[in-house]
């Protein structure tokens, strides 16, 4: 069998983002596994290799999810198959 | 699946050792000629130099005296030849005790008390040859999963490290603990930013607390020196490649640890008292931070790097992973395992994990890492000042 080589990553089933594994295309469909299942998300914005795109609508102020861990805030709206990058998303305040 | 067996070396402390080396120790940079050229006439010994012995402040003694002891009683080890100069800091009468006490053959050489260098070679190269001997006669016996205690440490990462080389170790960390063994990861600096993650998978407050601390007290040591670790993280070449905090970049570090629960935080070069996911207190230097996981018990250590670090330690089998292909293929006489199939799409997390199972347990078993091969020899002792 021939396989597709993927085009992203999902490292964690609670994740809200998955990570580019080589450069991608705006308006491109990519096929990623959450877990067992599988999410198609259409990207609205070209995403470099090992960056970001959100599987989810994430609202304003929510947390961002990679590893399965909390690794930001948003900073607002991000919509499913959008860049998430510093320009959106920022450090979550330490509960530590 | 292969059929997972191990066969080690039982010490009389009860750990098993996954090589035989016997280790010609200096207490004192004074000493590292001499402990090479011991190392140098016999076969099957091997010399541990490092830059320090003297000049110490009185915790640093402890600390260099604990590290070396523990070094010496690590189960790969069946044998150790002390070469003292005789007016250094350290206590080499104390440290060849201490070593006696963990039940392993262990000799004194005093290069002052001798006359000097050749005098002090002979008598050691004399006590190496014997252990050396004695030590070839030991057989492997079978042991279980659970006397393995795994080194995990990481050098030269780079954006894919996180994606592929640390969740595969992860993968085949979380294993070993499931099978009863252990597992040390270190440098506390690479932990700052997700220090809270491994606090909160701590198994009590009082670890989850100890985790945390170890944080603050790096950071407040830094800040006498007028710095502050956590500024600038990540740095701009890790935002162009793709990292957007400090969380992140950390938890990418981290993931070489798999997902089990925190049992216990040590401080550097303490043996730990449990099996399962341990953390270590050390820095991100290489050689410090191995010789911690050396002084820990780790008879194997895991090292995860993007750009292909050479290094390697004395008596453990270092085994290199890398995150991406491109380096598997330059560096390649450094590498033993490439995790970049993972980005690849040539296999998944779980199976490259698998992968890198069967392999360290290979490696236990006898089959020699490059750094081993290619005689790479890393060692340094953490003090905070040199007097």
């Amino acid at each position: 069998m021939i396989r597709e080589r993927p085009k992203a990553i999902v490292l964690h089933s609670r994740d809200n983002v998955a990570t580019a594994i080589r450069d991608l295309e705006v308006g491109e469909l990519v096929e990623v596994k959450v877990g067992s299942q599988s999410v198609v998300v259409k990207l609205l914005d070209p995403i470099p290799f090992r960056h970001k795109f959100a599987l989810l609508d994430i609202p304003k102020g929510e947390e961002v999810y990679k590893y399965g861990e909390v690794i930001a805030t948003a900073l607002r709206d991000i919509k499913r198959g959008e860049h998430v990058h510093i320009h959106n998303i920022a450090s979550p305040q330490r509960s530590a | 699946m292969s059929v997972r067996e191990l066969f080690g070396y039982l010490r009389s402390d009860g750990r098993i050792g996954f090589r035989n080396h016997i280790l010609v120790l200096p207490t004192v940079v004074c000493a590292n000629q001499v402990c090479q050229d011991i190392a140098h006439l016999v076969r099957g010994s091997v010399a541990l130099p490092y830059h320090g012995g003297c000049g110490l402040l009185p915790a640093d003694k402890e600390l260099v005296t604990r590290c070396l002891c523990h070094v010496a009683a690590n189960p790969n080890v069946a044998g150790v030849v002390v070469v003292s100069l005789g007016c250094e800091s350290v206590d080499a009468v104390e440290l060849t005790e201490g070593i006696a006490d963990f039940g392993k053959p262990v000799e004194l050489i005093q290069i002052e008390k001798l006359g000097g260098t050749l005098e002090a070679t002979c008598r050691g190269a004399r006590a190496a040859l014997r252990m050396v001997l004695e030590a070839s006669r030991l057989k492997r016996e079978k042991v279980g999963l659970d006397s393995l205690m795994l080194g995990l440490e990481c050098g030269g990462s780079d954006p894919a490290s996180g994606l592929t080389a640390n969740p595969v170790l992860g993968y085949a960390t979380d294993r070993i603990v499931e099978a009863g063994g252990g597992a040390i990861i270190t440098e506390t600096t690479e932990s700052i930013g997700a220090e809270h993650v491994l606090a909160r998978r701590a198994v009590s407050t009082r670890v989850g607390e100890k985790m945390l601390e170890i944080v603050r007290r790096y950071e407040e040591r830094v800040r006498q020196f007028g710095a502050d670790i956590r500024e600038g993280q990540p740095v701009p070449g890790n935002i162009e490649a793709g990292l957007t905090t400090a969380e992140e970049k950390s938890l990418g570090c981290v993931l070489k640890a798999g997902s089990s629960p925190l049992v216990e935080v040590v401080e550097f070069a303490v043996i730990p008292n449990q099996k399962g996911l341990v953390v270590m207190d050390t820095p991100g230097f290489d050689p410090i931070s191995m010789g911690g996981l050396l002084a820990g018990g780790c008879q194997v250590i895991c090292f995860t790097t993007g750009r292909g670090s050479p290094s390697g330690v004395p008596i453990a089998p270092v085994i290199k992973i890398s995150s991406n292909s491109e380096c598997f293929q330059i560096m390649n006489e450094h590498i033993d395992f490439n995790a970049g199939t993972v980005i690849d799409g040539e296999e998944k997390i779980e199976q490259a994990g698998e992968r890198l199972l069967d392999l360290i347990i290979e490696v236990a078993n006898g089959a020699a890492t490059k750094a081993e091969a290619l005689g790479h020899n890393l060692f340094g002792v953490w003090t905070h000042m040199q007097l």
